[in-house]
C-alpha cells in the first residue's frame, strides 16, 4: 500500500482519536459536548499497529512523527494514574505517616541528635559565658529578640500587647512561607551528600540554643518558653524529620548498597516522600498554633500544660500510630 | 537514524515509542516564562489585597509560598506535565516510561529543585542535565521523570499533479525515507538548491531535469503507478 492510500484509509480513525484525546486532556467537559469514548482503547491499539506499519514500510518521516506523537498522547491518557484523593489523605494521616517515620527512624535519630546536641552545646556555652552569644547572633537581632521577650512593667510579656487578629493572619502567612520553605530546602539540601541537611540542623540548633540561653541570662525566659512550647512540638519535630528525610537521600548517593546510585536515589525519594507530606501537615499545624494560640496571654501553668500535651500527643502519634494497620504508607 | 537525544520505550502494545528529550535551553526558557507569569500573578495579588493591612500581608506571604512551591507541582500533575511556560515551549514532563507524571513524581522533582539550583542559577542542575544521558536534573533522577518535546505536527502529504516514474535502481528503505523527506521539506530550499540536491541522485541529467525526475519518482513512492 502506498503512503497516500494508507493515509486516506486511516485518517478518519486518527482524526476521531485526536478528538477523543482533546476531550481526555481537557480539564472539564460539558456533558452536551462529551463524545463516547468506547472506541478509545481499540482505536489506540490500531494506531500502534499503524505506526509500526508506517515505520516498517518506510513511509515519510513526517507521517511517522505524526503517528508517534499521537501514540504518545494516547499512551499518556490510557496509562494515567488518578486515584481518589480523600481516602488516601485519611489513610495517610491514620497510618502512612507514622509508619513512614518509624521506617526511617535511624535517619531521624541522626538528624535529631545533631539538632539536640548543637542546642545543648551552645546553650551550655552561652550559659557559662554570656558573651559567647555574640558568636552566633549579631547585636541587632539580639536587641530585637530581647525586645520581644523582655518582661514588661506588669511582669507579663509585652509581645502580645496591641496585637490583633489581623497580626495573627500576617504571622500565619509568615510562618507558612518561612518554616515550610526551610523544611523543603532542608530536604533538598540532603541530596548534596547529606551536607545541606546537617548544616541546617546544626545552624538551627545553635540559633535556638543561643536564644534560649541568652533569654534565661537576661531574665526573659518565661515569656519565651510560654510562647514556644506548644508550637515547638510540631515545628521542631517537622524540621528534624525533614532533615532525616534529606539524610536518607544523601546516603542513597554515598552508599547505594545493592542498587545503582540512580535506582537507590529513586527508592530513597519514594521512601521519604510520605515523611515530607507529613512534615508539610505538621508545619501547617505549627503555623496555626504559633499564629493563633502562642501569642495569647494565659497563666504560664495553662500554657505549659497545653504545650506538654502537644509534645505528648505528637510523640504518641508518631510512635504508636498505625501499629496495627495493614496500610503500607 | 538514531540520534542520541531520543529515548525509545516499548509500550505494552509492543510499539516502540520515540520520545525526543528536551535540552537545557528550552527548559530554561520555559522556566523564565513561568517566572514571569508568577511575578505577574504575585503583583496582581499584592495589588488586590495590599490595601487590607496585615491580613493582606499574610495573604501575600501565603501566595508567595504557594507560587514558589506548588505552582509547578500542580500544573505538572494536573495539566499533562506542562506548566504554562512548558506548554508555550512545547515541552512536557513525563515519567521515563512515557506515562504521565504522577502527583508524587511532580512533588519530588519540584521539592528537590533547591538542590538543582545550588549554588546559583541552577548550576548543579545544568551540569547534571549535561552529564545525564537523558537530560535529567537531580530532581528528575529522583522522580524518574524526563522532559520531552510534544509538538504536534499535523500533516497530510500533498499529492501534487504530475507523472510518476518508478525508480531505476533497487530502492532501499533509507533511500525511500530520504526521498520522502526531500518531498516534505523542499519548500524550505530555493529552486537552485533543490536542483543541486536532485543532481546527487541524477548526476548525468541537467539540474532542472534531475529535479523533475526526482519529483516524479517521489510521486511514484507516494501514489504508485498511474
Amino acid at each position: 500500500m502506498k503512503q497516500i492510500q494508507f493515509e486516506q484509509r486511516y485518517r478518519p480513525v486518527w482524526e476521531s482519536l485526536e478528538d477523543q484525546l482533546k476531550q481526555l486532556e481537557a480539564i472539564r467537559v460539558t456533558r452536551r459536548k462529551a463524545l463516547p469514548l468506547d472506541h478509545f482503547v481499540t482505536d489506540y491499539r490500531q494506531l500502534c499497529h499503524q505506526l509500526a506499519l508506517a515505520r516498517e514500510r518506510g513511509y515519510s518521516l513526517e507521517l511517522q512523527q505524526y503517528l508517534n506523537n499521537l501514540v504518545l498522547r494516547a499512551h499518556r491518557q490510557l496509562y494515567r494514574y488518578n486515584p481518589p484523593l480523600g481516602d488516601r489523605i485519611g489513610e495517610f494521616l491514620a497510618r502512612g505517616f507514622p509508619q513512614a517515620v518509624r521506617r526511617q527512624w535511624r535517619w531521624h535519630m541522626i538528624s535529631a541528635l545533631s539538632f539536640v546536641l548543637s542546642i545543648a552545646l551552645v546553650w551550655i556555652l552561652v550559659h557559662q559565658q554570656p558573651d559567647m552569644v555574640y558568636t552566633v547572633l549579631d547585636e541587632n537581632s539580639l536587641t530585637d529578640i530581647e525586645m520581644m521577650y523582655q518582661p514588661g512593667e506588669d511582669g507579663g510579656g509585652d509581645i502580645h500587647e496591641g496585637r490583633g487578629g489581623d497580626d495573627d493572619v500576617m504571622m500565619f502567612g509568615f510562618y507558612i512561607k518561612n518554616n515550610i520553605g526551610i523544611a523543603f530546602r532542608t530536604f533538598a539540601g540532603g541530596l548534596l551528600l547529606g551536607v545541606g541537611a546537617i548544616i541546617v540542623m546544626l545552624f538551627n540548633g545553635s540559633f535556638f540554643g543561643a536564644v534560649a540561653a541568652h533569654l534565661i541570662n537576661v531574665g526573659g525566659d518565661q515569656p519565651f518558653f510560654t510562647f514556644v512550647i506548644a508550637h515547638g512540638a510540631p515545628e521542631l519535630t517537622a524540621i528534624v524529620l525533614a532533615g532525616g528525610a534529606g539524610l536518607r537521600l544523601g546516603w542513597a548517593i554515598i552508599a547505594p548498597g545493592p542498587y545503582t546510585r540512580l535506582n537507590a536515589l529513586r527508592l530513597a525519594a519514594k521512601d521519604s516522600l510520605p515523611t515530607m507530606y507529613g512534615v508539610f501537615a505538621l508545619l501547617l499545624l505549627a503555623a496555626f498554633i504559633e499564629a493563633f494560640w502562642s501569642p495569647r496571654d494565659f497563666e504560664p501553668v495553662i500554657k505549659y500544660s497545653v504545650g506538654a500535651a502537644c509534645w505528648g500527643l505528637l510523640y504518641l502519634y508518631l510512635l504508636f500510630g498505625g501499629r496495627h494497620g495493614t496500610g503500607k504508607g | 537514524m538514531l540520534i542520541d537525544e531520543r529515548l525509545e520505550i516499548e509500550t505494552p502494545e509492543g510499539t516502540l515509542l520515540t520520545l525526543s528529550l528536551a535540552g537545557p535551553v528550552p527548559r530554561a526558557m520555559a522556566y523564565g516564562i513561568d517566572l514571569l507569569i508568577r511575578l505577574v500573578i504575585f503583583a496582581l495579588i499584592a495589588f488586590l489585597v495590599g490595601a487590607f493591612g496585615n491580613v493582606g500581608t499574610g495573604v501575600i506571604l501565603i501566595s508567595l509560598f504557594l507560587l514558589e512551591w506548588f505552582y509547578p507541582t500542580l500544573f505538572e500533575a494536573f495539566r499533562n506535565g506542562q506548566t504554562p511556560g512548558k506548554k508555550f515551549m512545547g515541552i512536557a514532563v513525563v515519567h521515563s516510561n512515557g506515562t504521565p507524571l504522577s502527583f508524587n513524581g511532580s512533588l519530588i522533582r519540584n521539592l528537590l529543585r533547591t538542590a538543582d539550583a545550588f549554588p546559583l542559577f541552577y548550576l548543579l542542575g545544568f551540569v547534571t542535565t549535561l552529564i545525564s544521558p537523558r537530560f535529567q536534573r537531580l530532581g528528575d533522577m529522583a522522580a524518574n521523570s524526563v522532559v520531552i518535546h510534544v509538538e504536534n505536527t499535523a500533516t497530510a502529504v500533498k499529492a501534487d499533479q504530475g507523472t510518476t516514474t518508478p525508480p531505476d535502481w533497487p530502492l532501499g528503505r533509507d533511500d525511500q525515507l530520504a526521498l520522502l523527506a526531500f518531498q516534505e521539506r523542499h519548500s524550505q530550499f530555493s529552486e537552485p538548491r533543490q536542483q543541486e540536491l536532485a543532481q546527487l541522485a541524477y548526476p548525468e541529467l541537467s539540474p532542472p531535469l534531475a529535479l523533475q525526475r526526482l519529483r516524479s519518482v517521489t510521486r511514484y513512492l507516494l501514489e504508485g503507478a498511474k
